[in-house]
């Protein structure tokens, strides 16, 4: 009975969080939904129109059906998976060689994950430039594969790929810092166990034992993942420098809803956009949670 | 014994069965590098090399010129540098302290604590993690001005306090420490707060750093609220400052590509020496005795 008393309430702990985490973000989330369901321009008193943004959402909205969500699907199936097993195969790597060089090398692979993506579009923007100073055309053009520079940010055939690989580049971030201590944080006797228990190459050990060992780790990447490559939408603006991008071409679901709630004020359409948003991202993030989840 | 004796996680020294990591590793690292090194190289050039055909990578006759130009564009809004500078500085410790503080808190709580609304809360906030943060922008805005804090310093700390991404990693670390462990502490006679602090907190110091690093990019990088929440110019914090002197010549010019490199550069090199700084911990391996 006495350690019962030693026991401070679970909500001693938790009220600092909840407080704010109610007050900054449940409240405002709240409030997003319940505009889905209304027509608001921002200006004017939001009115309740129940579900006809979702309904033209899915019915008519041309753009949306047609372009944006097999972008957005796209972007994410590649971006996704890709960096999370390259986020994953690169914690395994630096985790077997010794501390000196794996610590410069995580710091270089995890560095520009640091320069918050939109501040590196300046780069970007100059290496991919459309004329001949732009440094990707002017290698290619010195090296014989092109003839006339490439207009690589405003072409509908290139915006996207390049998105894709600049978002890659970008992706090995908390997700890949957990992974790697998730791996470092492995006890070496489970490894000495599985041995004796007859593990015979590197991959059965990385599947038998590695990532059995780190599974919050795996799913907490999996989840970042998820989240990172759906809510990407930055990058494609940033790139070609408008939005809506060329011809649609690198329109994501964020930069339709940031079209209609910032440049057309329609704040209910907007808000309708981010729940079918976040009903996506759920439904993905529930295939990790079957994947790593602790079903124990 | 088996044959095979496979994988020496962390290993101390130099093997030459290591060489193949390199191979893979060394490459990957130069692409990641380069962009990097570009902006360096770029917000060092001199204004001729910036206009260079064909451009060229590395910077031939390094100057300060454009960090010089960035400077003496300051000048014009009034308010002294420092006074920016002061304010980020005063805001990142307080965020980053205090959200490490609360996430590891209420993941303490969710983690080894039973009780009703445990999986609720957790699937609450994991939830709200996925919810995009563009949506929320007018919601918050007006929560924000209800409550009275438009042109005050907290508004810069209270809401970036409660970090569901930070108490999604610290639960995921403290669900590996086994209940044994604490239940053999409270045997000892250990109370919940001598818990928390001596076990709890040494045991998931790489989520904590990685909490701390992730919360240090938030808020330094921070340009939102300055721009929507703060309209008195000494409230302002130093990102916000360099992003305004950095937009105001880029465009298509090329003479602000090399101020607009300048200031990236400067608004990175915090970054980097915090991760430096935190690496350790995040790479640090947990002590398993007494861990099964």
């Amino acid at each position: 009975m006495k350690t019962r008393q030693r026991e401070y309430n679970h909500w001693i702990f938790l009220s600092p969080y909840i407080l704010l985490f109610t007050t900054f973000i449940i409240i405002p989330v709240g409030a997003a939904i319940f505009l889905s369901f209304t027509y608001f321009n921002a200006i004017e008193a939001p009115s309740f129109i129940g579900l006809a943004n979702y309904v033209s959402l899915i019915t008519q909205d041309e753009v949306f059906m047609q372009k944006v969500v097999p972008n957005t699907l796209t972007f994410a199936l590649i971006v996704g998976p890709g960096g999370y097993i390259l986020s994953f195969v690169l914690a395994w790597l630096l985790a077997q060689i010794p501390k000196g060089p794996r610590t410069i090398l995580a710091l270089i692979i995890y560095s520009p994950s640091m320069t918050a993506g939109v501040a590196m579009a300046v780069v970007w923007t100059i290496i991919f430039s459309g004329d001949e100073t732009g440094y990707l055309n002017s290698l290619l053009i010195s090296m014989g594969a092109l003839l006339e520079p490439i207009q690589w940010l405003q072409s509908p055939e290139y915006l996207m790929k390049i998105m894709i690989v600049v978002t890659l580049w970008g992706s090995m971030g908390v997700g890949f810092l957990a992974m790697l201590s998730g791996v470092l944080n492995i006890n070496t006797e489970i490894y000495e166990a599985g041995y004796i228990d007859g593990i015979k190459n590197r991959f059965q050990e990385v599947i038998y034992i590695t990532i059995p060992s780190m599974k919050p780790q795996m799913l907490f990447g999996a989840v970042m993942a998820v989240v990172g490559t759906f809510q990407a939408g930055a990058i494609g603006v940033a790139l070609s420098g408008a939005n809506p991008t060329p011809q649609y071409a690198g329109q994501l679901m964020v930069n339709h809803l940031e079209d209609y709630g910032f440049i057309r004020y329609e704040m209910g359409y907007a808000a309708a956009i981010s729940v079918v948003l976040l009903l996506i991202v759920y439904a993905f993030s529930k295939v990790a949670w079957k994947l790593f989840g602790d079903k124990d | 014994m088996s044959a095979f004796q496979g994988t020496k996680m962390n290993p101390s020294k130099f093997h030459k069965s290591q060489l193949k990591f390199y191979a893979i590793l060394i490459p990957l690292a130069i692409f990641m590098a380069l962009p990097i090194v570009f902006i360096i190289f770029h917000a060092f050039k001199p204004i001729d090399e910036l206009f260079a055909y064909p451009p060229r990578f590395f910077v031939e006759k390094p100057t300060l010129q454009n960090f010089a130009d960035l400077f003496a564009q300051s000048n014009a809004t009034g308010v002294p540098m420092s006074r920016y500078l002061f304010n980020s500085i005063v805001i990142t410790l307080i965020v980053v302290f205090l959200t490490v503080l609360i996430s590891t808190m209420a993941g303490y709580a969710l983690s080894k604590k039973e009780f009703k609304m445990k999986k609720m809360i957790f699937e609450i906030n994991t939830l709200a993690l996925m919810f995009v943060p563009a949506a929320v922008a007018i919601p918050r805005y007006l929560l924000i001005e209800n409550l009275g804090l438009i042109n005050t310093f907290i508004v810069h700390i209270l809401p970036l306090l409660s970090m569901p991404i930070g108490l999604f990693l610290v639960k995921q670390f403290i669900d590996q420490i086994p209940d044994e462990l604490l239940e053999a502490a409270r045997l000892d006679g250990a109370s919940d707060f001598q818990i928390f602090l001596m076990i709890i907190i040494p045991l998931v110091k790489p989520a904590l750093a990685t909490i701390a690093i992730l919360s240090f990019q938030l808020v330094w990088n921070s340009v939102e609220t300055s721009t929507l929440y703060v309209n008195d110019e000494g409230l302002k914090t130093f990102s916000f400052y360099m992003s305004t002197l950095a937009s105001q010549v880029t465009g298509n010019n090329v003479a602000g590509q090399g101020m607009a490199a300048a200031a990236s550069l400067i608004m990175f090199i915090p970054n980097l020496v915090i991760f430096i700084f935190l690496q350790s911990q995040v790479m640090s391996t947990m002590a398993h005795s007494g861990i099964k």
